[in-house]
């Protein structure tokens, strides 16, 4: 890291450029998994990094991802989509319901077909007829888990289920990837200080991976190549900033955001579908609990960007994951971030930035205070630290974010 | 002129609840059962003495509700944090109120005056990140009720602020004493609640204040411009902080009603889902206190008879999609009459100018 002193007015493109490149980025994450692996030997909570851990993360991950990108293919367009927790109370109940009748396959590929349906109707309500997206998005919400509980109560209880509980689906077959696995969960047994964390996240992510979970994954570089490599992606983009000029430009401002807000449904209702057939094997009612809501947090946590949407569900699947395996792994996880803390106040400090530097001090003081005093992290706090994450960013970096300009407002052809 | 603007008013509602009525109609049929015999049902069980006294009880909460999102509509807020705010004031209304020990009235007054500061002390971190940070009302809000819904889980634990009654597995608050208590009237067998009549003074205030004030006219105009009533002198930033704040006070009091005169204290088992019923509340009363008091009936209505569809092989929850088909057609109407009102004003206008350039050129 250079300390040199630079002119103040380059930090901003200085921090843009450390972050951005690879080797950087890889060296930090190496980093923070060096304390986490420090945190980990000294207080003994071995499960932040064990398969265990890893493979739950990516589970819980994933549902939140489809919902992050589900949310991120509106806001590109322009529009806001609060229906997302609809959608993907649509997902669970069409993938299990058609899945128990046809196998999962079907049941996959139903949710996708409906979610699409949903979000076309989300586009016909904000687009054509242009009213408020945030009622339309909650209205959605409320009308999708009012119809499956609706329909839960007609069609599960004389087929074995229940009114609340849809009859089990058959599960969907998982994989592990030969070579690797085995060759990590050696070196994972070895018991060395880092290497061996390391190699136990990466086992934990390569056994027992269902296919449809890297079918999802997969959707992370297809967005990001949608959006930045094609000419769809780019009018979309633009339908997003300025609609207006777009329009101007011959781009079909109504038809592309059809198309994004219709894609943005199927994926929430993918997430949907992952929930309840890769997750569990059954519909449940209020299974989604508030996933849409995190998903759209993921795409503010991420910057409108599906690398960031991704890095975001991983976090939030993480703290989830660990919220139901251990809780007192939660507590060496703040210890880590008082270390990190530390680190920034110091590296903030030799480059005589002193507000930072102040800001990092307390937060290490207040998790050495926490670590001190508290015994257990209550379980309500680490539900809902997406949430709360997401309103600290929004809070202190929304200078920092570039949302799209337009997403939220109305845009009609031919008006100001 | 004035039964004609009533009449405006009144009929995008009543299309909207004719359309969504049509909507279930169909699914009813679909499901092979008669939609005019169950209306029928729904409406003499709703209309049951019995069940009225509970319906009115329902209706004063979420006519708070309502009026908390109209302020805020008033202002082009999007309230959808009234979730949170209620759960924060009926939650301190309940801590504070079995924690004092004052005379009767006091102690009530004491107690709704905690809910209205612990509901706007909780929107005002919306307002602040609304005016000073520029952050949505809308991400932040929801993102509030998630974190007030946490807070208050970990408050209510035994340890803490809450107690585990014997024999009971739910925790919930230590119980309001006899002197914070509010009475109830008897009728039909059920007990009204007078929080009835606090709620009623709460929607004159709301409108003296809207339409009778400088506050009032200075949060319309903001509502309408925000620059012009800006340039105007109107401090607008602080206007909308300080409506954020007056909406979040009145949606502290959703859960009073039924604290004060039915349960005498908060847990869980308090029910969710305030804010988006108060949006649509305010949507279709129109943001006017007799309208929403209208809504919120019809709201109540729905939910205390729609048990009696279960009898007859319906599942109740028809009556949520229901309500959310109404929400949609109400906005759908009023803005396809917004746009035909436009358009009429914009043929209006082009008629003028088009006489004006026909004058000239004949000159």
């Amino acid at each position: 890291m250079s300390t040199k002193t630079k002119p103040e007015v380059k930090r901003s493109t200085k921090t843009k450029s450390f972050f951005r490149s690879p080797a950087r980025i890889t060296l930090l994450i190496a980093g923070l998994f060096f304390i986490i692996s420090l945190v980990e030997s000294i207080t003994g909570a071995k499960d932040i990094s064990s398969p265990g851990t890893s493979g739950a993360t990516l589970r819980f991950a994933i549902p939140l991802l489809m919902a992050g990108l589900g949310g991120l293919w509106a806001e590109r367009a322009g529009v806001i989509n609060i229906g997302l927790e609809g959608m993907m109370i649509v997902g669970t109940w069409t993938a299990a319901w058609f899945g128990y009748l046809h196998g999962p396959y079907i049941g996959i590929l139903a949710a996708a077909v409906f979610g699409l349906l949903s979000g076309l109707f989300h586009a016909i309500l904000t687009v054509k007829i242009g009213i408020d997206q945030a009622v339309s998005g909650l209205a959605i919400n409320l009308i999708a888990a009012g119809a499956t509980r609706y329909l839960s109560g007609i069609y599960f209880p004389p087929v074995g289920g229940d009114r609340t509980v849809s009859p089990p689906v058959e599960t969907l077959p998982t994989f592990t990837v030969p070579i690797i696995a085995p060759f990590f969960k050696s070196i994972d047994d070895l018991d060395i200080f880092f290497i061996s964390n390391l190699s136990g996240i990466i086992y934990g992510v390569t056994r027992d991976i269902s296919v449809v979970t890297v079918a999802l994954l997969l959707l992370v570089p297809i967005t990001s190549w949608i959006l930045w490599r094609s000419k769809f992606g780019l009018r979309m983009r633009f339908s997003g900033e300025n609609p207006m000029a777009a329009e101007s430009l011959g781009i079909n401002v109504y038809r592309t955001r059809y198309i994004a807000i219709s894609i943005s449904g199927m994926l929430a209702s993918l997430g949907g579908a992952y929930l309840a057939l890769v997750a569990s094997s059954v519909y449940r009612e209020g299974q989604t609990a508030g996933r849409g809501f995190i998903g759209l947090a993921t795409v503010i946590f991420g910057n409108w960007r599906p690398g960031g949407v991704f890095a975001g569900s991983i976090l939030f699947g993480f703290t989830d994951a660990l919220r139901v395996r251990q809780s007192e792994s939660v507590m060496a996880l703040i210890m880590a971030a008082g270390m990190v803390a530390l680190l920034l106040a110091i590296y903030y400090s030799t480059s005589r930035r002193w507000k930072p530097a102040g800001v990092s001090a307390a937060i290490a003081l207040f998790a050495l205070w926490v670590n001190q005093r508290v015994d257990t992290i209550p379980q309500e706090f680490v539900t809902v630290f997406p949430n709360f994450a997401t309103l600290i960013v929004l809070t202190f970096l929304a200078q920092r974010l570039t949302p799209p300009a337009m997403a939220g407002m109305l845009y009609r052809r031919g008006s100001e | 002129m004035i039964k004609n603007r009533f009449f405006w008013g009144a009929v995008a509602p009543v299309a909207a609840i004719l359309n969504s009525l049509l909507f279930v109609y169909i699914i009813l049929t679909i499901r092979g059962v008669d939609p005019i015999e169950m209306f029928k049902l729904m409406l003499s069980y709703g209309f049951d003495p019995r069940n009225l006294v509970s319906e009115l009880n329902q209706t004063v909460a979420y006519y708070m509700a309502g009026v908390a999102a109209a302020i805020g509509f008033k202002m082009l807020l999007f309230n959808i944090g009234i979730d949170g705010q209620y759960r924060m004031g009926a939650f301190f209304g309940a801590v504070v109120g079995a924690a004092v020990n004052l005379p009767p009235i006091l102690h009530v007054a004491v107690i709704i005056i905690t809910a209205m500061i612990a509901g706007g002390l909780w929107a005002a971190i919306a307002g602040y990140l609304k005016v000073r940070r520029g952050v949505s009302e809308v991400i932040s809000n929801i993102m509030l009720n998630f974190i007030a819904a946490a807070i208050i889980a970990f408050l209510l634990s035994p340890s803490l602020l809450g107690s585990l009654p014997k024999g009971s597995q739910n925790v919930q608050t230590k119980p309001i004493p006899k002197s914070g208590q509010m009475p109830t009237i008897k009728a039909f067998d059920g007990e009204i609640y007078t929080f009835l009549f606090v709620a009623i003074a709460v929607g004159i205030a709301y409108w003296v204040m809207l339409n009778k004030t400088v506050f009032g006219f200075n949060l319309r105009a903001t509502g309408l411009s925000f620059r012009a009533a800006r340039s105007s002198g109107v401090n607008a930033p602080g206007m909308i902080f300080v409506t954020t704040v007056l909406s979040g006070a009145i949606a502290g009091l959703v859960g009073i009603g039924t604290l004060l005169s039915d349960t005498y204290s908060y847990s869980m088992a308090f029910p969710s889902g305030f804010a988006f019923t108060g949006l649509a509340l305010a949507l279709l009363g129109r943001n006017h206190p007799v309208g929403i008091f209208f809504a919120a009936f019809l709201w109540s209505f729905l939910e205390r008879s729609a048990p009696v569809l279960e009898f007859e092989g319906v599942p109740p929850e028809i009556v949520i999609v229901m309500q959310g088909t109404i929400v949609l057609s109400i906005v759908v109407a009023y803005e396809v009459v917004a746009r035909i009102n436009l358009r009429q004003q914009q043929r209006a206008v082009g008629n003028v100018n088009a006489d004006a350039s026909s004058l000239k050129e004949s000159k």
